[in-house]
């Protein structure tokens, strides 16, 4: 005989007799469990089997596949002779290296990719994808974009689901409350052999942001400054979860983009609980469930908050109202200061190696300790990428645009919209003119100048305000520099031709 | 995947902090549908400096690479991994790793090896003349001048590095498990599939 267990915080609660009957189970009872955090009852959720030696076998639910880190796993495949589990699971999507550029002629042909590699890649998935019976967006579909950028708006993520994806910024999706993180291409093969992962849990971090963020301040900004004060490697190890009133008043969208940085900061995952704004935000949705099927998922996910005497293994707290439009000025993400200050003298570090490693990044820069940040010009925009590519990052940089050109010292500024569905909603609301008229190029979806696979690049020793994730050496280009800023400095930037105090305009 | 229990050999003295994938690997190199070859882009960058460690010839072909905190952070790109591997390197010493790469380097059999940065200290002088001795099978690092280092690895790890096992076949035979689980999460939360 069968026996039913219920638990204090599950769906069925308080039904459990009568669900025990209708699946023919034995009623066991309810069992009472410790408060547990987000992340804990999305883990726990997805066991299929724990071991002595500490490791889980964790089932995913939902599998995002691009052109650059699939081709080897899906050879691994071939290889073995081995096929994919569940391919209803798994959503391929062109994004890497497919140029911003047309992608159709005058009468609606597939234009090839010059770069025989980048075509190859997108060949190989092209191919995949249909062979192992895999859903597919094309380079042309409409819906094609960033990975990061698609998954949520097709309602393919889901609040309480596990998602991975072979790409590091896969953390977003934990704006949707789903415990989301990005895996290699042996994990991709892994997945996509048997949708499971071994795993070992982290540990948990609460980043707590009580209060309001000033006007001219946004997500962005917030992220940059929760990375400056814990550090490139503060989370490593960690699931993060945001918590606090800036969450609970934040878009989805913002919380998108803070999300999307947690690996910034070393976590691999970062999430924020679903609420009637995540509810809101996917209803709908293609992908997402509807109908009395959606009724049965909130109930589901309002029971995924984390409980209130849950325990985290690590916890800070910052005040909103510190938080400034914030600027990066070395080669990491955590080398932050607010745009009001200055390059920081690398003597002023106390870590020795902090220090040498500041002077690199400064060298690499072309920066001079004591330079007000607002005194640094720059030669190319670039508003796009899984962090800022969302339709409000680009109302955001319309907003400063409007009405105004770009400088004569900026060569090149780009919008890459971070969709199709993006890029449409865009041009209804007459956002691409508001770029056009002021200078801007108006480009096709994709990662774009935020990695530079694609000939969007960021020519050696020039300088790039840029909306999206990573300030390393060479990440825009050889020998680039890149500076991270929201969508509104960016464009705040771009009229300025220098970095630029977006409150002041 | 080939077993491991030494590695043996001069190492490489790089030492620097936050050494992201995009400078194990530029992107450029990532336009590849295999893994091999990727050595000759390992570090491109740094290779542009003067005097830089991976172009002395006493470190030519060393299996070990010395790092600092937050080796391998950034990008998920598992191309870092079999760009070490090509390049020779078997294993990494550094104070911290990123866990997707350090998770990276374990499914291609390279070690990433925790110690604390006293111990990299000593291991840098060390390596500028003699080589460097790591066991896993003892979990210690030792030179020829009696430093004896002792890391940690996860038992599960362990095992699979030393025996080379097959983590994709070894899943595989928990199908009766996860067609379980399936069957559960059909029954109790069926909105959950991705609607066509």
């Amino acid at each position: 005989m069968q026996l039913g267990v219920h638990m204090g915080q599950c769906v069925y609660w308080p039904m459990c007799i009568l669900d025990c009957q209708l699946r023919g189970l034995r009623y066991y009872g309810v069992m009472t469990i410790r408060p547990r955090t987000l992340y804990e009852k999305i883990w726990d959720a997805h066991v299929v089997e724990q071991r002595d030696d500490g490791t889980a076998l964790i089932y995913i639910d939902r599998h995002l596949v691009h052109e650059v880190t699939s081709p080897q796993a899906f050879e691994g495949l071939r290889l073995a002779g081995r096929t994919v589990r569940r391919p209803d699971l798994t959503l391929a999507v062109p994004d890497h290296n497919v140029p911003t550029t047309p992608r159709v002629d005058a009468d609606g042909r597939p234009i090839p990719i010059a770069d025989p590699d980048s075509a190859a890649q997108l060949a190989a998935l092209e191919r995949n994808a249909p062979a192992f019976g895999i859903r597919y967006i094309r380079a042309t579909d409409r819906e094609q974009g960033i990975v990061h950028v698609v998954g949520p708006e097709q309602g393919f993520t889901l609040p309480g689901t596990t998602l991975v994806c072979g790409d590091s910024h896969t953390a977003a999706h934990g704006a949707l409350g789903a415990l989301a993180f990005g895996i290699g291409t042996s994990e991709v093969e892994h997945v996509l052999a048997t949708q499971t992962l071994l795993l070992k849990r982290s540990r948990s971090m609460e980043i707590r942001v009580e209060g309001a963020l000033a006007p001219g301040v946004t997500p962005k900004d917030l992220i940059l400054h929760i990375i400056g004060h814990i550090g490139a490697a503060g989370g490593t190890g960690h699931v993060i979860e945001y918590r606090g009133q800036v969450f609970a008043d934040m878009s989805i969208e913002g919380r998108l983009t803070v999300s999307n940085m947690s690996i910034e900061a070393g976590a691999r995952a970062g999430l924020i609980a679903p609420d009637d704004k995540t509810f809101a935000y996917l209803k709908g949705r293609p992908m997402a469930p509807q109908g009395a099927d959606w009724d049965a998922a909130v109930a589901y996910w309002r029971t995924l908050a984390t409980d209130e005497d849950a325990v985290f293994d690590s916890s800070i707290t910052i005040d909103a109202a510190d938080v400034e439009p914030t600027v990066t000025w070395g080669t990491s993400p955590e080398d932050v200061v607010a745009i009001g200050g200055t390059v920081p003298d690398p003597q002023n570090f106390a870590d020795p190696s902090k220090q040498a490693a500041a002077q690199k990044s400064l060298d690499y820069m072309g920066l001079r300790a004591g330079t007000k940040m607002t005194d640094i010009p720059v030669e190319h925009i670039f508003i796009g990428s899984c962090t800022n590519s969302r339709i409000e990052d680009l109302r955001a940089a319309a907003d400063i645009v409007r009405g105004r050109t770009m400088a004569d010292n900026v060569k090149s500024a780009l919008i890459v919209p971070g969709s199709g569905l993006v890029k449409h909603q865009a041009e209804r609301e007459g956002l691409d003119h508001i770029f056009v008229e002021a200078g801007f190029e108006w480009r096709e979806p994709g990662c774009s100048a935020c990695l530079g696979m694609n000939p969007d690049k960021v020519p050696a020793g020039e300088r790039c305000a840029s909306t999206s994730n990573r300030n390393f050496v060479g990440r825009q280009g050889p020998g680039a520099r890149t500076h991270l800023v929201s969508p509104a400095m960016a464009a705040a930037a771009a009229v300025t031709g220098r970095l630029t105090d977006v409150r002041e305009l | 995947m080939r077993g491991i229990s030494k590695v043996i050999g001069r190492a490489i003295p790089f030492g620097r902090k936050n050494v992201d994938t995009d400078v194990i690997i530029p992107a450029k190199w990532l336009k590849t549908i295999t893994r091999e070859g990727l050595g000759q882009g390992a570090f491109e960058t740094v290779r542009r400096e003067a005097d830089n460690v991976f172009d002395h010839a006493e470190y030519a072909g060393a299996p070990i690479l010395i790092a600092g905190d937050n080796f391998g952070c950034g990008s998920s790109r598992e191309h870092a991994a079999w760009a070490l591997l090509d390049m020779g390197v078997t294993a990494v010493i550094a104070p911290s790793f990123s866990d997707i790469f350090s998770s990276n380097a374990f499914k291609n059999g390279i070690l990433t090896i925790e110690l604390p940065q006293g111990a990299i200290d000593r291991l840098m002088e060390v390596t500028a003349t003699d080589p460097i001795d790591i066991d896993l099978d003892s979990q210690t690092v030792t030179t020829p001048f009696q430093d004896r280092f002792e890391f940690a690895i996860d038992p599960f790890r362990k095992n699979c590095l030393i025996n080379g096992l097959d983590e994709i076949g070894m899943t595989m035979e928990r199908d009766d498990a996860i067609a379980a689980y399936e069957a559960g999460l059909s029954a109790d939360k069926p909105w959950q599939q991705p609607r066509s």
